[in-house]
């Protein structure tokens, strides 16, 4: 491969194809990670983005720890190379998945469009939409309590919540991302469709099931967060201080003494941007 | 004992280990998972303060004076309990054998207790493995890690015929307690390896055992969490807990520190450090001064100086059986440590959310 362009995040550089690299970290923004319902990009784990003058994109991924699961490393693998193939001026997409146990099989696989069988053999029973589907549930659940948690902060009641549908609440990125997630299980995700619904059969909570629907929703956000500040601290503790393309820091921080925690939320902030 | 505010904590340290990672133990051509798995634990350390830190060559293979120093003289536990993990698919002579682990409990009595563990996929000759261990060193408590390597097998589940077959024998050994610990693989791959339901069903079938999720089934704490609402034998372990958030993630501590005390309770809670991957003495000192830092987290229940006791060593010391000194233990009103019925069931935790 000849004529690498690499761009730095938000800058097409690539003078032959002006925005394509940050075309292909557009698509790759569009990529999660199933277990933490975030975006590769903002977690940091794409290492580099590059595409050649022919239209070949090189994408490079890299996860907190050599070894992290091997389903969810090929959904993540599996998910950048169609996202990536899919955006106009592409004509290959290379995803390599880095310094990980499992890195021959999931590249191999992946480029042979082979599936996650295909890839592992007798080692894997099926294709990998199961696992997914159960982590789009959580991650309904988790987003459900970002939206409804500042409304039972303000006093509202759990039986005033169920009573609210999503065209109810205040429009926002939480809410855009809770309808996607919900619209990915099928689950109804219009402005009629009530705020609190089962997240398998989607019908809404009943009355009796209000308080543990609620209770199950905090604790499963603070679940999925904790582990992405333990993935995002492993990350950094792997790759140092070189951040990813598109990489954001996350609520958590980073290393804040517990000294210097305060309840003002303004001095964590300052603190968040140092990193 | 660690004193603090004119207070005494009875320190058990219930999961900490004694490896030998150092590259001379590891198998020829399976090198790169044997230096991965240690570079990943030494990556884990940089979860806590930097000062201390290991280089990579020390944390690999610390030593007997290192471990005495670190958790006993300055990191102030009374009483460790090791907890083995074998890899030997990685380890020339296992990552961390119970053989390993009793040599050095040999040299320091009353210092340690020695755990040992099975695995399901050794059949016959495992099974007379585990009876020579209980009768050798005198276990009373098993490790199990489902993500172990054995040939071509990528993991088990508790749930598996082969591994209650082991669970009746546990029983007749006079075996109490079982730590879990789940890892990123499993069989089949294509299911969620760090899912706790086989923990679940085996607790449900065994309830003369105790099972102590370690990590309090990281990432999975609210499958964990919704599991010991319903079974009275599960405990909710620690490590990793603290060593690896109270530091790097004070605040995401605070919120899973909260739901630990509200679903699971100070009662099923037991601390370990995972030494050599942290230090327990920044470990104790921190969770002894912890409290939640701001009125954000007004919802959770306090955690108090009688239920940091508990947690620290008073839970450990109930399930293993330790003599905690008079001037150690708790007042009659600050309740019974490791009591069973603290978890709440699921109806009476919900009408408090």
């Amino acid at each position: 491969m000849t004529s690498l362009a690499t761009a730095p995040a938000g800058r097409g550089a690539d003078p032959g194809r002006p925005g394509v690299v940050d075309r292909v970290l557009a698509a790759l923004g569009t990529v999660r990670d199933p277990e933490l319902d975030e975006p590769v990009t903002v977690l940091g784990f794409v290492a580099s983005a590059a595409v050649s003058g022919d239209g070949i994109a090189t994408v490079h991924l890299r996860l907190p720890t050599y070894f992290c699961a091997p389903n969810f490393a090929f959904l993540m693998v599996a998910d950048a190379f169609d996202a990536v193939s899919a955006v106009p001026g592409i004509t290959r997409a290379e995803i390599v998945l880095d310094d990980h146990f499992a890195a021959a099989e999931i590249n191999g696989g992946v480029a042979a469009r082979a599936g996650f069988v295909g890839s592992f053999g007798d080692q894997a029973a099926a294709e990998l939409d199961d696992l997914r589907a159960d982590f789009l549930r959580k991650a309904v659940l988790a987003g459900t309590d970002r939206v409804a948690r500042p409304l039972l902060t303000a006093g509202r009641s759990p039986a005033e919540l169920a009573a609210l549908t999503l065209g109810d609440l205040p429009a926002g990125p939480d809410l855009d991302r809770l309808r996607d997630r919900r619209a990915q299980l099928g689950l109804p995700a219009g402005d009629a469709a009530p705020l609190l619904v089962d997240v398998t059969t989607g019908a809404p909570v009943q009355p009796d099931e209000l308080p543990r629907h609620l209770g199950r929703a905090r604790l499963t956000r603070v679940s999925l967060e904790a582990n992405g500040g333990v993935c995002r601290g492993m990350l950094r503790g792997r790759y140092g201080d070189s951040p990813g393309r598109g990489e954001v820091p996350d609520e958590g921080g980073t290393f804040i003494p517990l000294a210097l925690l305060t309840a003002d939320p303004s001095v964590n902030a300052d603190r968040e941007t140092d990193r | 004992m660690y004193e603090k505010d004119g207070e005494k904590y009875f320190i058990v340290d219930s999961h900490m280990h004694y490896w030998d990672a150092t590259p001379q133990n590891w198998v020829p051509g399976q090198e790169q998972f044997a230096k991965g798995w240690i570079e990943c634990f030494h990556a884990y350390q940089s979860l806590g303060p930097k000062e201390t830190h290991w280089t990579l060559e020390h944390f690999e293979g610390y030593s007997e004076d290192d471990l005495m120093k670190d958790v006993f003289e300055d990191g102030h536990v009374d009483v460790a309990i090791f907890q083995p993990t074998y890899l030997k698919q990685w380890y020339t002579e296992g990552f961390n054998t119970t053989e390993r682990n009793a040599a050095l409990a040999d040299k320091h009595p009353g210092k340690f207790i020695v755990n040992t563990r099975f695995d399901p996929r050794e059949g016959d000759p495992g099974f007379k493995q585990l009876e020579e261990n209980v009768a050798r060193y005198g276990s009373k408590g098993l490790k199990l890690y489902t993500a172990e390597w054995f040939g071509d097998s990528r993991g088990w589940k508790l749930s598996d015929p082969e591994a209650y077959r082991y669970f009746d024998k546990c029983l007749e050994l006079g075996i109490k307690n079982v730590h879990v610990h789940k890892g990123p693989t499993i069989w089949p791959l294509d299911k969620d390896a760090f899912d706790v339901s086989d923990v679940d069903h085996a607790a449900t079938d065994y309830p003369d055992l105790n099972f102590i999720v370690e990590h309090v089934g990281l990432p999975r704490i609210e499958d964990f969490c919704f599991m010991a609402t319903q079974e009275p034998n599960v405990y909710a372990g620690l490590s990793v807990v603290i060593g690896g958030l109270m530091h790097a993630r004070p605040r995401f501590f605070a919120k899973v520190m909260g739901e630990l005390l509200f679903w699971v309770g100070e009662d099923k809670m037991t601390f370990g450090s995972d030494y050599g991957i942290w230090e327990p003495k920044w470990q104790i000192e921190g969770f002894v001064d912890w409290d939640y830092p701001s009125d954000e987290f007004s919802d959770y229940p306090r955690l108090g100086t009688a239920g940091k006791k508990k947690i620290l060593g008073l839970n450990a010391a109930k399930l293993y059986g330790i003599e905690v000194p008079a001037e150690a233990q708790l007042p009659p009103e600050a309740g019974t440590p490791a009591a069973e019925d603290d978890a709440r069931l699921v109806d009476e935790a919900s009408a408090t959310v």
